[in-house]
């Protein structure tokens, strides 16, 4: 360097930050495909509506736009009531478990990390299929099966509560002296995670005619998506969105290890726990509203981490709107299937499992390259 | 304002620590350990395996707390700093350092701008001068663009330089920054570090393994033996044959070479 600027070439400039055009690119690129893939799935169903009367109809009741009614009120009913609410739901989940995938991957220093693997899905199941069997097998309970509080039903108010309170308790459990450790988080969650699996399948065995419920809720599903539902889970999921994006900083000096994030001036164990319970409020809230959908968490924030870089200011945006896009997509696909349509859950690993594979294949290869 | 002059750059009075053990009695490593560092002096740390010079430097940085006695920064104690605040003023270097990959080096210095951000989203014109010149003074400016698993354990050190001097500190706390180097990459960070220390006036506690490059580039050596400080003043009266045996348990002699600097020489 000293003998270039002494021969009078120009020093190169130092590139830090997040170049504009990029971000622009990416989460620009993302919203517009977003929003088509949202009009396109709102328009296509087992009674099509076109894609203009679609967004005509999303124009003019959403947004307002001064747009002649030319559309059958039948059309507007299904794309209002049945198909919007699925759609948004979709997005709002895909969204959810992306951005808490991207935020576990990264706090628990794990590539294989899910938006799960410390217990929600484990408590949600538990709460869910303890809300679907108990009604049934003791029928007094059933007096209040049917009952709602903010919008959801007693499956959802447990399986969001079942998420939530196993991550907390999981989190106690792991900590000593005021830490946290990363390894003993995933362990004792694998644990909790274990037992609850055993109790969930227990129910099952003895559940005789909820099993068939209890199952479907642990594929995931949007089919049960409603307004109520959705205004319940989304002001949830939006909050955690924004409150993760503002610690971008603070997510990317993780990385570093917990003594250098600390002497860069973060409250390691206090930023951990805060991003613990944000990720896993929004794991809760998508969980409660479609039960447990699987891959989406996993593979989104790690093909994205793969093109866009490890970023978390790029990163943690574009997972959200990677992870509603492949929802929204993958749930199209589950509704349109012949006969009636499948979970979409099955869907997503259908999609994610070979994907996975690929990527375990890559990650061996890449790691060969590096002990050359 | 007298004060401040004096006010000493790192402070450690009466220091005791354990480390707690879960079933069993603590672990002491540091006793009643007293040290004072000026502003703008260059200190080497020396001491056997497991005499507590990490946990010395940890306690300066704020990561551990004494199990009593204090442990103070430019004339406050260390618990009293606000935890971005000091981190504005003491950077460390560790002994282990993940470089998370993915990230320009670039990117990996400027994350040393993270005790200073003032944007939310982006950085100041500020942090881009601090980064380029954390790289030149870290004669990293050519490894800008790379990726942490293209830099040779030579260059990953300078890397990590770099990312503690963009924390603009006035403490510098360096855990074995010779390690992992060859010999002409030891040197030339050390000649580096002296510099640093000379124009910008950083105070620097380093941990070092060799006696002679310790002697050769700081001015004063503290030699901690089993927790307590068994030597504290300039190398060439402190580091004795006798204290050597003692506290390293290797015999050394002191020779002087053609230059007239008196190194000492391993008797095996």
């Amino acid at each position: 360097m000293r003998t270039a600027l002494a021969t009078g070439e120009a020093a190169r400039p130092i590139r830090i930050g997040l170049s504009l055009t990029r971000a622009l690119v990416v989460l620009g690129g993302g919203g517009l495909l977003l929003m088509a893939v949202v009009v396109v799935a709102v328009g296509i169903g087992s009674t099509p509506v076109s894609i203009g009367d679609t967004a005509a109809i999303l124009g003019h009741r959403l947004l307002g736009l001064p747009i002649a009614q030319t559309w059958p009120a039948s059309a507007e009913t299904i794309i209002l009531d049945i198909r919007l609410p699925r759609v948004l739901t979709a997005m709002l989940v895909g969204g959810g478990l992306a951005m808490a995938g991207t935020v576990f991957q990264a706090l628990l220093r794990n590539p294989l990390a899910d938006p799960y693997v410390i217990g929600t899905a484990a408590g949600a199941s538990f709460g869910a299929a303890l809300g679907i069997a108990a009604p049934l097998a003791v029928p007094s309970l059933a007096i209040g099966a049917g009952s709602s509080l903010l919008g959801l039903g007693v499956v959802q108010l447990l399986a969001f509560a079942g998420g939530l309170g196993t991550v907390l308790l999981v989190y106690a459990v792991a900590r000593s002296a005021g830490r946290v450790q990363v390894v003993t988080l995933l362990l004792t969650g694998y644990a909790v995670s274990s037992v609850l699996a055993a109790m969930v399948a227990l129910l099952m065995f003895l559940s005789g005619r909820a099993l068939g419920a209890i199952f479907s809720w642990l594929m995931g599903s949007l089919a049960n998506a409603s307004w109520p539902a959705l205004t319940f889970a989304a002001p949830l999921l939006l909050a955690s969105f924004v409150l993760l994006l503002a610690r971008w900083r603070r997510i990317n000096l993780l990385l570093l290890g917990d003594a250098q994030a600390g002497s860069l001036g973060v409250d390691v164990e206090r930023e951990k726990l805060v991003l613990t319970l944000l990720a896993t409020l929004a794991t809760s809230a998508a969980v409660a509203v479609s039960g447990t959908i699987g891959f989406v968490g996993l593979v989104v924030p790690h093909l994205l981490r793969l093109v866009i870089g490890p970023d978390h200011r790029l990163l943690l945006p574009a997972s959200m709107l990677g992870g509603a896009i492949l929802l929204v997509v993958a749930d199209l696909g589950a509704r349109v299937v012949p006969g009636g349509g499948i979970p979409v859950g099955v869907v997503t690993a259908l999609i994610g499992a070979p994907f996975f594979l690929w990527l375990l294949r890559r990650s061996r290869l890449s790691r060969i390259e590096l002990d050359r | 304002m007298t004060v401040a002059l004096t006010t000493p750059a790192a402070e450690l009075r009466g220091v005791h620590f354990a480390y707690q053990r879960a079933h069993r009695e603590p672990l002491p490593v540091l006793r009643s350990v007293d040290l004072q560092l000026r502003p703008g002096e260059l200190v080497a740390l020396l001491g056997a395996n497991g005499s507590g010079k990490t946990t010395l430097l940890r306690l300066l940085s704020g990561a551990l707390r004494p199990g009593s006695g204090v442990a103070a920064v430019l004339g406050r104690t260390v618990r009293d700093w606000p935890r971005m605040a000091l981190a504005r003023r003491v950077a460390v270097l560790p002994q282990h350092m993940e470089l998370p990959e993915g990230f320009r080096v670039a990117e990996l210095v400027e994350m040393g701008r993270a005790p200073h951000a003032r944007r939310w989203f982006g950085s100041t014109a500020e942090d881009e001068q601090a980064v380029a010149r954390a790289l030149r003074d870290a004669d990293a400016e050519s490894l800008a663009d790379r990726y942490p698993q293209e830099l040779s354990g030579g260059e990953r050190q300078r890397v990590l330089v770099a990312m503690a001097l963009a924390q603009e500190p006035s403490l510098l706390l360096l855990d074995e920054p010779t390690l992992h180097l060859d010999l002409a990459h030891q040197v030339s960070l050390l000649h580096r570090l002296r510099r640093l220390n000379l124009q910008r006036g950083i105070t620097v506690l380093a941990v070092l393994h060799d006696l002679n490059l310790a002697a050769a580039f700081a001015p004063r050596v503290i030699v901690l033996d089993a927790g307590r400080v068994a030597a504290d003043g300039a190398p060439d009266e402190v580091l004795t044959t006798d204290l050597v045996s003692r506290v390293f348990g290797v015999r050394m002699e002191p020779v002087i070479s053609s230059s007239g600097r008196r190194n000492l020489a391993l008797e095996v």
